[in-house]
């Protein structure tokens, strides 16, 4: 007996969680642009793209509770399902928290930057480029590539502690620096997080395909 | 419409032959029950027979005895055989092919022959002369098929599901046909004797043959002696006692139908326990 | 401690070899389910450990199983074997007697003659298949007047009645109605803790809710075996996956 319903529904989760990928990817594009060109109107934007990935979360877990019901996969299929509704959580907190970058942003927008941002768009393409292979992953059943994913974590945490630095030198300079640097922290932090929220959902890919679940560190 | 109407002819020829069918026989029963029931007289049942009183309790004890007494050589015969080639012939054995053309043959031949055989083997070439034991003989082997083949379709209904529950239990093939598949083919087999007794009462030509005409109660299994139905058909023949003869026909209902609904109670009383 | 030992069994039904080099340890205490396809061998390789297979013209073995450590194949005593061994069927088949006469079939061919001990037999055996209260008032009365799932209930009180060490059992809720299907599952989970169990099943729910080990079947053949929850989570062979998963029937 061919599962061909549930195999299209299957399809139909993986559709959704690229979709729910990219929508978050935008996310933090958004903001990081908005927080670099100091466009109000690009923060708003990245608020609204926020809304669209808790919607996307919840019909993505709408469709895995209705799976596990109608189905009731076992072995490769329960994992991908319990796989996918971690996932998505993880995804979520992701766009909360570029929402956030975007507020600062929106905060920030008034006066010129105390210095030239540099790691911080950096850290924003690295984080992009995890979540982006960690879905990937997920639908490639890459087990390769979702380890490179959580190795690659190292990177946005070298950044973080390259902006922590040079902040610390900023404030050391001038105290008055301080009130753009505190803002600035939160932003990297921020993006720290999100890093440790990639890796996550790289964990739950390779769960998915192997079994084992490492680690589980929680970001938040 | 058309559809109507072949219905309604339908039910009506339906229902036609229906009332044919049970007009015959209540005709029948009626018939005999009038023409007999003034007959019956206590005269009828005296102990002996002679030319002035045609009594039949002579021909009725021999009826009985002739029952039971065929019953007595063909049922275990049959039944034994019958449980051998279900439960324990294997299939494609030769010998279980053989029993049932044999028998299948038998319940072919007409019952004249099988009086003309019994006269000549247990009659005279045995030389037990017109005899009880020569009529039992006789019908045993007469019924043997009959008793045979319902034997077997009985045990064969009955579902392998509890041989199977039997022997999962640990019980032996013996223990398993003597306690769990006899009791449930039990109706059918007596239903099977039923049909035999039926034989054996409407037997006619074979007894002559073989048990005679004597028509006092038979002082033993030597003895010649005449059933209700050679009675029957000794009274209509010599003509002087059609009266009788008709007497002789009710009673004779009366014992099938005596031995019909008592069988029916018994198969019913061991089909439930 | 294992319970069956089998060792290269093989099983030919005349030509056709219907299981091939089968080589497993069951368990004793535990339950164990055998799973796969429709004429894997599961229900054969089940028949096998009570000797059911010897009543099948054609039937050949060779290999060895062992229950407690004897080749039940070179002991002549079948009827003992089935004592220790006892065998609930698919569809429930009470024999046409009363509930009680039933029940005590199986001790009273073992030679259990006392009326007392019957009794107590019989009221132990079908306390423990769950199935006293709803009989109790009727011993007398015909088993076929019990519902299905009171009937298979039954079966399996009147193979308790004999007081075996293992139970086999043949998909025995698959002609059963879901709340008698839970009843009996309820019940395996209980006996398991005196009995060793081997259920054949095509419900892969059931086998989840109630083996310990399951062990999967295809074409004559033993392709995995292990515990339930790493068989259902993460087989080792592929085409076991393939099956649970239903990606073929």
């Amino acid at each position: 007996m061919m599962r061909t319903r549930f195999d299209r529904q299957l399809e139909t989760l993986n559709t959704m969680l690229i979709e729910m990928g990219a929508q978050t990817e935008r996310a933090i594009a958004l903001s990081i642009q908005a927080l670099k060109e100091q466009n109000v109107k690009l923060a708003r934007q990245a608020i609204a793209c926020e809304r669209e990935v808790d919607q996307t979360e919840k019909e993505i877990e709408t469709l895995c509770l209705r799976l596990l019901l109608q189905q009731q996969p076992v072995a490769g299929d329960l994992r991908l399902i319990s796989a996918a509704l971690k996932m998505i959580t993880d995804m979520e907190r992701i766009g909360d928290q570029a929402a956030d970058i975007a507020e600062i942003s929106i905060h920030l927008s008034q006066e010129p930057y105390i210095k030239k941002l540099e790691h911080i768009p950096q850290m924003a393409q690295a984080t992009v480029k995890m979540v982006t292979e960690s879905i990937d992953a997920f639908v490639h059943r890459d087990l390769a590539l979702a380890r490179e994913v959580v190795d690659y974590d190292d990177v946005v945490d070298g950044l973080f502690d390259a902006v922590k630095n040079d902040l610390i030198a900023l404030i050391g300079a001038d105290s008055a620096n301080g009130i753009q640097a505190i803002d600035l922290i939160m932003v990297a932090k921020y993006l720290e997080r999100i890093g440790d929220h990639a890796v996550n959902i790289a964990q739950w890919v390779a769960f998915s395909i192997t079994g084992t679940h490492d680690g589980g560190e929680e970001a938040d | 419409m058309r559809q109507k109407i072949t219905d309604t002819l339908l039910r009506v020829a339906t229902w036609l032959a229906a009332a044919l069918t049970f007009g015959a026989l209540f005709f029948l029963i009626a018939y005999i029950l009038t023409r007999g029931i003034p007959y019956i007289k206590p005269s009828l049942f005296a102990l002996h027979y002679n030319s002035q009183n045609v009594s039949l309790l002579p021909a009725l004890v021999t009826t009985v005895l002739m029952v039971l007494l065929s019953l007595a050589v063909a049922v275990p015969l049959g039944l034994f055989t019958a449980i051998y080639l279900v439960e324990y012939a294997k299939r494609g054995n030769p010998l279980v092919r053989m029993v049932r053309m044999t028998a299948e043959t038998l319940s072919g031949i007409p019952s004249i022959v099988y009086g003309l055989f019994g006269m000549l083997f247990f009659v005279t070439w045995l030389g037990w002369g017109f005899s009880i034991l020569a009529g039992t003989f006789t019908l045993a082997i007469m019924i043997l098929p009959l008793i045979l083949r319902t034997a077997e379709e009985s045990l064969k209904a009955v579902p392998d599901t509890y041989r199977e529950g039997a022997f999962g239990l640990g019980a032996g093939r013996l223990r398993t046909v003597f306690r769990i598949v006899l009791p449930a083919a039990a109706p059918g087999i007596l239903a099977g004797v039923i049909l035999a007794v039926g034989r054996i009462v409407g037997e006619t030509a074979a007894l002559t043959y073989t048990a005679g005409t004597v028509a006092q109660i038979p002082e033993s299994l030597m003895a010649s002696g005449r059933t209700l139905s050679v009675h029957m058909y000794a009274l209509s023949s010599e003509g002087l006692y059609t009266g009788q003869a008709y007497a002789t026909a009710v009673v004779l209902l009366v014992l099938v139908a005596g031995i019909n609904t008592l069988s029916a109670a018994l198969a019913k009383k061991i089909g439930k326990g | 401690m294992e319970k069956f030992r089998l060792r290269d069994v093989s099983l030919w039904y005349n030509d056709f070899k219907a299981l091939k080099d089968i080589t497993m340890d069951i368990v004793s205490g535990e339950v164990t389910a055998f799973i796969g396809p429709s004429g894997c061998g599961k229900s054969t390789l089940l028949k096998s450990f009570n000797r059911m297979n010897d009543l099948v013209e054609g039937c050949k073995i060779t290999g060895s199983i062992q229950l407690d450590g004897q080749d039940i194949y070179k002991d002549p005593n079948i009827n003992g074997l089935r004592k220790r061994v006892g065998m609930v069927f698919q569809k429930p088949n009470p024999f046409p007697m009363s509930i009680y006469d039933n029940v005590a079939f199986g001790p009273r061919t073992h030679g259990v003659k006392s009326r007392l001990v019957l009794d107590e037999l019989v009221e132990k055996a079908l306390r423990d298949a769950a199935v006293w209260e709803e009989t109790k008032d009727r011993l007398k009365k015909s088993a076929l007047s019990l519902s299905g799932g009171q009937q298979q209930r039954l079966c399996i009180a009147r193979a308790l009645a004999v007081e075996p060490q293992a139970l086999l059992m043949d998909e025995p809720t698959s002609a059963l109605d879901p709340i008698s299907t839970s009843k009996i599952e309820e019940l395996v989970t209980q006996l398991k803790e005196r009995y060793t169990i081997v259920i054949v099943t095509h419900n892969m729910q059931q086998a989840t809710r109630i083996s310990d080990k399951t062990a999967f079947f295809l074409l004559g053949e033993l392709v995995e075996y292990g515990k339930t929850e790493q068989v259902f989570s993460l087989p080792r062979d592929k085409r076991c996956e393939d099956y649970i998963t239903g990606r073929f029937g």
